[in-house]
């Protein structure tokens, strides 16, 4: 009975939870006992909070029992480890973080807790998300659930791989460039990056602040909904944060996708996409059309010029954003009998790994004298064609549907000292995040007995209408 | 744009704004890292972009203003809860000049 309540979908166990047939504690204790069975071997979980998820499972229950309770209230999650977390340590998968313990809560840990979610603990991340396979952690990787000699993908691999092996109901990511969409796809399970500015960046430890985004990884489309009408919002305290309204994504889930006009962008199967990946994507994009949807294909030329803007606009911002790591206000700090300069260089040398020294080091190339233009301006001019191209896509097309990744799951080690292999791993994500608009990773069978996932990208604020193919897709294949 | 060469100069440098202390052998082996990494970046300079705004974000959105009011922040033991050093409710660091 506890192995079925730790793998039950979010909505599964909500329903349970409504109807008195299982409690809060149950749920939690079901997922603890998993993670107890699993997680040594996966290490999703950098921190598990045992008593304070108890506490908070006994709490939920009494406003269960007391009727009234928010659609979240008793179920069990975790949060990437680069989410703030008031009293709870926030690693960022970086010895430099190690001992940190946030002062405030996130934006979203707070909705979390005043919708009565039951928090078990912190997950395992590529260094300030950093990565597309989760080995670029300071703590050691975390291992794909469907084949333990394989990545998670990256950087939310702990969220990614605790959601695939029933170690929480569901999770929350972020994606800078993919990194909610890859683990999902991966992990064989669903994934949603939001349109920019939809939910709250606040207490989400910033990497590529133009481009982060926070989203959910669930085990069905209608868990995504469920848990992004909770997260989303405009708030005060993230001056990107978008004021429009957001409406109950779980209502509107069932309508249907007759008459949908999907469009499938050609250079999204360009060369480079394993056969089975794409066997898979076509089937599923087949079966759209099945549904009802009119397909077509379209172009969007620039999607090949994305990946290097990318490679330029998030190191460079993540060399800002990072500066603040110098051993003054928190986290590590290296004092020798040196002076000012030598504890920031020292501090640094010491507390980050090498991925993120390497994109610090670009970052700060890309924004010196005598090379801003040449990288940095030409990049975010980049930008504005790749936005372009799904501005134009979206005057024809509802959705549109692609592959999240050119391959399935990679092994362990494959490409750890190869960065430009690593980078080529987001060629097919890394554009929705350069264009700001929403997607949805949703599984859609298999390539040699591992996850392929469909990626479905809407315009901006179209969460809803991507929520309802992406559901109607799955409906389909259950 | 340089295609794929970087000093070792260059790599000091770009080292030193970063605040970052590598020792030789991690200097050298971001050197060759970097060069290959830019070298990708070529392929930007393929197309015409004389005429294209540069985008810093992706919604046209305006300054966001704030009604000038004092409010409560965390408090002080808190900000300071995670400090290396603290001296008199400050964050106490190496000196800066010599006395």
């Amino acid at each position: 009975m506890s192995g079925a309540l730790a793998d039950l979908p979010l909505h599964r166990a909500a329903d349970l939870l409504r109807r008195r047939e299982v409690s809060s504690v149950d749920l939690t204790r079901a997922a603890l006992t998993r993670i107890d069975e699993r997680d040594g071997e996966i290490h999703a979980y950098l921190q598990v909070t045992v008593d304070q998820a108890l506490d908070a499972a006994r709490a939920a229950d009494d406003r269960l029992a007391a009727g009234d309770a928010p659609p979240l209230c008793g179920i069990p999650y975790a949060l990437k480890d680069n989410i703030s977390t008031i009293g709870i340590p926030t690693t960022c998968g970086s010895r430099i973080l190690e001992g940190y313990v946030p002062p405030y809560d996130a934006t979203v840990t707070g909705k979390l807790k005043a919708a009565g979610a039951v928090l078990l603990g912190k997950l395992n991340l590529d260094e300030f998300a950093m990565g597309s396979s989760t080995e670029f952690s300071a703590y050691g990787p975390t291992r794909n659930p469907r084949d333990t000699t394989r990545v998670p993908g990256g950087s939310s691999g702990g969220p990614g791989a605790a959601t695939a092996a029933g170690m929480g109901q569901f999770t929350l990511g972020s994606d800078t460039g993919g990194s909610v969409r890859l683990p999902a796809s991966f992990c064989g399970v669903v994934g949603m990056k939001p349109t920019y500015g939809r939910v709250s960046r606040y207490g989400l430890v910033a990497y590529g602040s133009s481009l982060d985004q926070i989203g959910p990884l669930t085990r069905s489309v209608r868990d995504a909904a469920l848990v992004l009408t909770t997260i989303a919002g405009h708030d005060a305290r993230d001056s990107t944060s978008l004021d429009w309204p957001v409406p109950d994504y779980n209502a509107t889930l069932g309508a249907g996708i007759s008459g949908a006009r999907v469009g499938v962008p050609r250079e999204y199967f360009a060369s480079g996409l394993e056969p089975g990946v794409e066997r898979a994507v076509r089937a599923a994009i087949d079966r759209l059309r099945d549904l009802g949807a009119s397909v077509e294909e379209v172009d969007m030329p620039h999607t090949r010029y994305a990946l290097a803007a990318y490679y330029v606009i998030a190191p460079a911002e993540a060399s800002a954003n990072l500066a603040r790591y110098d051993g003054v206000k928190y986290g590590l700090s290296v004092r020798d009998d040196g002076d000012l300069l030598a504890m920031f260089s020292r501090t640094r040398a010491q507390g980050f790994g090498a991925e993120v020294k390497r994109r610090i080091m670009v970052g700060t190339y890309a924004l010196s004298s005598g090379y801003y233009d040449a990288y940095y301006v030409k990049a975010q001019q980049v930008r504005t064609l790749v936005k372009g191209d799904f501005d134009r896509a979206f005057e024809r097309f509802d959705v549109l549907a692609a592959p999240t990744c050119p391959t399935v799951a990679f092994k362990i080690g494959e490409k750890v000292d190869d960065p430009i292999g690593m980078y080529l791993t987001d060629v097919l994500t890394v554009t929705v995040n350069c264009a700001g608009v929403p997607a949805i990773v949703v599984p859609c069978g298999e390539s040699d007995g591992l996850p392929v996932g469909l990626q479905l990208i809407g315009p901006a604020g179209g969460e809803a209408r991507l929520l309802e193919v992406a559901h109607a897709y799955e409906e389909s294949s259950l | 744009m340089s295609e794929g060469e970087l000093s070792r100069a260059e790599v000091d440098h770009v080292a030193r704004l970063a605040r970052l202390a590598l020792d030789d052998a991690e200097a050298e082996r971001y050197r060759v890292q970097m060069a290959s990494i830019l070298a990708q970046f070529a392929v930007l300079n393929e197309l015409n972009l004389a005429q294209i705004p540069p985008s810093a974000g992706v919604h046209p959105l305006s300054t966001v203003m704030e009604s000038d009011e004092p409010r409560p922040s965390l408090p002080t033991a808190a900000v300071l809860a995670n400090a290396p050093a603290v001296e008199d409710a400050q964050f106490k660091v190496p000196p800066v000049f010599e006395e």
